[in-house]
């Protein structure tokens, strides 16, 4: 199995080449928004590892809300975000694409600061490698060429299934048999292609055990100093939250159809958006300490298919910015945004106001999970204050949603069994 | 937070409680303001009919709704039109996002409309409701008095079909039951069980929503109001309350395709009459007396054929036409997944269903339900419910139902009303009817809405599929457009004290 990784690296915009910057963007494009994945600065649809990247220009509209903390709206760079989920490690694909799209990336990199145009651009880009503070990956071992290969397995057999009703119970496992053949007969020809998975690299294994064991061990050492703390701490937290100003105010009609204007293309959307982290320890450590958490629980928990109830994001990350002073968060989702929003905020608004009650202006919670969210309009208006336009977007497999490939890989599963029952080879004939 | 008082029906425009059914004639006429002056002169005392119940039930009934420019050209003040949703402020034809998420690409694009976009943009929508040979003379006694203010760019005729669409089925059954008591507690809490009965909230502004809020509406300050026209908001009572009493109106003119519609279905049937009665239903989720497919069990397979002249909806049990779930169909092999009325109403709670208690509450909270999961892709109807109030319009032959006569201009005036256009009449339209991956189907949209074109990786939308219990989906494929959208706008339907107020404020 093949895991999957995210990078993200944040570059300064040089003074005076943003407008040049976009305009490049731009031209990388084949509908707004969306790249065109054999653009000939960056090709994208030449790598074959990645399922997702983006390129977005961090401007942050809200970096005065800070004021309403009483502290002075900080001077911080326009970041240019470059950021994928890819197959293997984000090194090797990292070093992949400063190979095989040098001259692109360096033309998009010499209007950030620090950046000639000469030199390594693999360590170049490294070294403004941004860490991930939590990663969700929606389904840890799928590949863009499974994705791909069950998708073009499942056209096949759709096509080929008889769809009269069944003679007798028995005769489902005769189909399933009959399919089964097919497959093989198309594979052999050369039609089809099931790749076997490669094995699963043995560092990540030991890593991701290691993970699994360690942060319980840290909790539990932490574990008697927070409950002596404890009674003090939620004191704190809830005259903050009753105290911490909210900053939701309605849209700028502009601003929210220059959004839009990126969205919708595909089935899938993406989503960037940054804020600022309130300020004082108790928010720095307490949005630290829940990101680890989210990010333990994304690592070995929510690893086949769902967040909690979400079912819809296919990658997403945290990662902090300006040493912990701001936040980026970016995902790729499906359906369209309003759904997104409402799925949020009907199956989810616990899990979002845990970490981002955090940042400034939060629609006001109470004990961290209440609330908050389920205000729905100052949400939607905080949400979408925060986002920021993602200029390049690349999806390896449009019109692919995540209940497709979760189907498209039920669907292939039952092909490899060695036997099914009569029940069972019906439900498979009716995946299809 | 004020008490919850009485709803002041006599404040509301009727149409928000009634549909008007006795009144079988009605006309939309679609006006510009010429002379503001002249036009308000006329909404300051326009005979608008309200939702308090007289005796005997009015013969005429009149009620008037605005578009945001319409707001404009009413010399209504610039922030004040500001408060309005941002969608209402935008309107429907505003940019190619909203028209890619609406479905109103391809032939649905708004440049083919023929009214709704650019300088067809109507400012006022003045619907006009009459008993049985009332509605001309009724219309010219309107007309007459609005003349001085407002040109007409559309007088949208309609035809009292007896409850029957042109495509031959029942319609109008499933509607929200609006608690205008306001009964249902106000407050935030997960409904475990689908339930028809609506806040109050959303249908009209100013008043708690499901969400236990106020959804945001212009609340303006008392001393704009001199003549103190207006309510105080009940969440903000320094404030008076523009949008009380008012929902917004979503108006589309769909046109619908009747003999294309039945020959696709004949040519699908490939002759076997049975079938051809059976495949239509599938795709509505009713046949067409309008019974619930869901309610009459087998599949959509072992359903008889019903016509619709041969059953009175009145005389149906309402357990057989709305009073129902799809708990126990989640693969939809009673009414497909993918049918019309299971798109635009899904009937789900907050949680997909479980186990009773608590812990199985949480389980299914976190997302460990596996079974569950599978039926959560799509939830918490309660969000995104339409009060429909559409008309037909054109005649429908008899005859156009076997598919032979040439196709008349026949369809729809699909009107739904909202205190959240977003939520509920976009929400429905983008995630629901148009989404291609709605409850984990693919390739394919609304059977009846979709426009059928396909995705950027050329992946169809034109199939529809119908599960069966005992052999892979029977899958319709290559399905034409049958609907098509010939204009649409958002209007404001304002209570009768903010219409006065708009009308007479600078």
């Amino acid at each position: 199995m093949t895991p999957q990784s995210q990078f993200v690296l944040l570059a300064p915009v040089a003074p005076g080449r943003e407008r040049g910057l976009r305009e490049l963007l731009l031209r990388m494009n084949s509908a707004p928004g969306m790249a065109d994945p054999a653009n000939a600065v960056l090709p994208f649809g030449q790598f074959e590892r990645l399922h997702f990247a983006r390129l977005a220009v961090l401007d942050d509209p809200t970096l005065g809300d800070i004021e309403a903390h009483g502290i002075p709206r900080p001077n911080v760079p326009v970041y240019l975000a470059f950021a994928g989920s890819c197959d293997g490690s984000a090194d090797e694909c990292l070093a992949e694409l400063a190979r095989r799209a040098d001259t692109g990336l360096r033309l998009i990199f010499t209007h950030c600061d620090g950046f000639d145009g000469q030199g390594d651009l693999l360590a170049w880009m490294r070294a403004r490698q941004c860490p991930i503070a939590a990663n969700y990956i929606n389904w840890v071992g799928r590949t863009v060429r499974q994705v791909k290969e069950e998708s073009a397995l499942r056209r096949a057999l759709a096509a080929q299934v008889p769809r009269v009703p069944l003679a007798s119970a028995a005769d489902a496992q005769r189909r399933w048999q009959e399919l089964v053949d097919f497959v093989n007969l198309e594979v052999s020809a050369g039609r089809l292609a099931l790749t076997t998975p490669d094995p699963t690299p043995l560092a990540w294994q030991t890593a991701k055990l290691v993970h699994l064991i360690a942060i319980p061990i840290v909790g539990l050492v932490a574990l008697p100093l927070l409950l002596v703390l404890s009674p003090l701490l939620i004191l704190v937290l809830r005259m903050k939250e009753d105290n911490d100003p909210e900053i939701c105010p309605r849209l700028d009609p502009a601003a929210l159809l220059e959004l839009q204007q990126l969205e919708d293309h595909d089935v899938t959307n993406q989503y960037t958006a940054l804020g600022s982290v309130k300020p004082g320890l108790f928010r720095r450590w307490l949005v630290s300490g829940l990101l680890v958490l989210i990010n333990y629980t994304c690592r070995h928990i929510f690893t086949c298919g769902f967040l909690a109830r979400v079912q819809t994001i296919h990658f997403a990350f945290w990662a902090f910015v300006d040493d912990k002073r701001r936040m980026v968060f970016t995902s790729n989702y499906d359906g369209g945004h309003e759904a997104y929003m409402d799925d949020f905020i009907n199956k989810v608004a616990w899990g979002l106001n845990l970490v981002f009650s955090n940042g400034i202006g939060w629609p006001r919670t109470r004990w961290l999970i209440a609330r908050g969210a389920r205000i729905e309009n100052k949400f939607k208006y905080y949400q979408r204050r925060h986002q920021l336009p993602t200029q390049v977007w690349y999806k390896a497999y449009p019109d692919l949603a995540l209940i497709d490939l979760k189907h498209n890989h039920r669907i292939r599963e039952g092909l490899e069994l060695a036997r099914m029952t009569d029940g069972q080879a019906l439900a498979w004939l009716q995946l299809l | 937070m004020s008490e919850a008082g009485p709803v002041e029906l006599d404040d509301v425009q009727g149409l928000v409680r009634f549909a008007y059914k006795h009144l079988t004639e009605a006309s939309f006429l679609l006006l510009r303001v010429n002379d503001a002056a002249a036009a308000r002169a006329w909404l300051a005392q326009a005979p608008i009919t309200t939702a308090a119940k007289v005796d005997p039930l009015p013969q005429t009934a009149l009620q008037v709704a605005f578009t945001s420019a319409g707001l404009g050209a009413l010399e209504v003040a610039a922030e004040l039109r500001q408060g309005f949703a941002l969608e209402f402020v935008a309107g429907m034809a505003s940019d190619a996002a909203r028209a890619r998420r609406l479905g109103d690409v391809g032939a649905n694009d708004a440049r083919y409309w023929q009214w709704g976009a650019g300088e067809r943009v109507p400012h006022v929508a003045v619907l006009l409701y009459a008993t049985a040979g009332r509605l001309t003379a009724w219309q010219e006694e309107i007309e007459t008095q609005c003349a001085a203010g407002f040109v007409r760019i559309a007088c949208l005729p309609t035809s009292d079909l007896q409850g029957v669409e042109p495509f031959g089925f029942v319609d109008g059954i499933s509607q929200p039951d609006v608690d205008w008591e306001r009964k249902r507690p106000v407050r935030d809490q997960d409904q475990l069980d689908y339930s028809n009965s609506s806040c109050l909230g959303e249908f009209l502004l100013g008043y708690p929503n499901e969400y236990g809020l106020y959804t945001p509406r212009p609340l303006i300050d008392p001393r704009r109001d001199r003549g103190a026209l207006l309510p105080r908001a009940e969440d903000d009572p320094d404030q008076s309350d523009l949008g009380r009493n008012g929902c917004y109106l979503v108006l589309r003119q769909l046109r619908q395709d009747v003999a294309g519609f039945w020959r696709e279905i004949d040519r699908q049937a490939a002759g076997d009459a049975d079938l051809r009665e059976r495949l239509a239903a599938a795709m509505v989720g009713r046949k067409k007396n309008g019974d619930a497919l869901e309610v009459l069990g087998g599949g959509p397979g072992d359903g008889g054929a019903g016509t619709a002249s041969s059953a009175r909806l009145d005389s149906k049990p309402n357990s057989q036409l709305n009073a129902f779930t799809y708990q126990a169909d989640p693969h939809g092999q009673r009414c497909p997944l993918g049918a019309h009325i299971r798109r635009a109403n899904p009937r789900n709670a907050d949680l997909p269903p479980g186990e009773p208690g608590v812990l199985s509450r949480l389980w299914r909270t976190l997302g460990f339900d596996a079974a569950a999961l599978d039926e959560d892709l799509v939830a918490s109807t309660r969000f995104h419910r339409l009060l429909r109030r559409g008309r037909k319009y054109g005649a429908v032959a008899s005859s156009t139902l076997s598919a032979t006569t040439p196709n008349a201009d026949v369809g729809l005036y699909f009107i739904c009303l909202a205190a959240n256009i977003t939520r509920q009449f976009e929400f429905v339209q983008s995630a629901w009817l148009m989404g291609s991956k709605f409850a984990g189907l693919t390739g394919e949209s609304d059977p009846l809405l979709g426009h059928r074109r396909p995705g950027p990786g050329g992946s169809p939308s034109d199939a529809f599929s119908i599960p069966q219990a005992d052999a892979p989906d029977r899958r319709l494929s290559g399905l034409p457009q049958f609907v098509t959208v010939v204009g649409g706008a958002y209007f404001f339907l304002p209570g009768i004290r903010a219409l006065r107020y708009l009308a007479t404020a600078r």
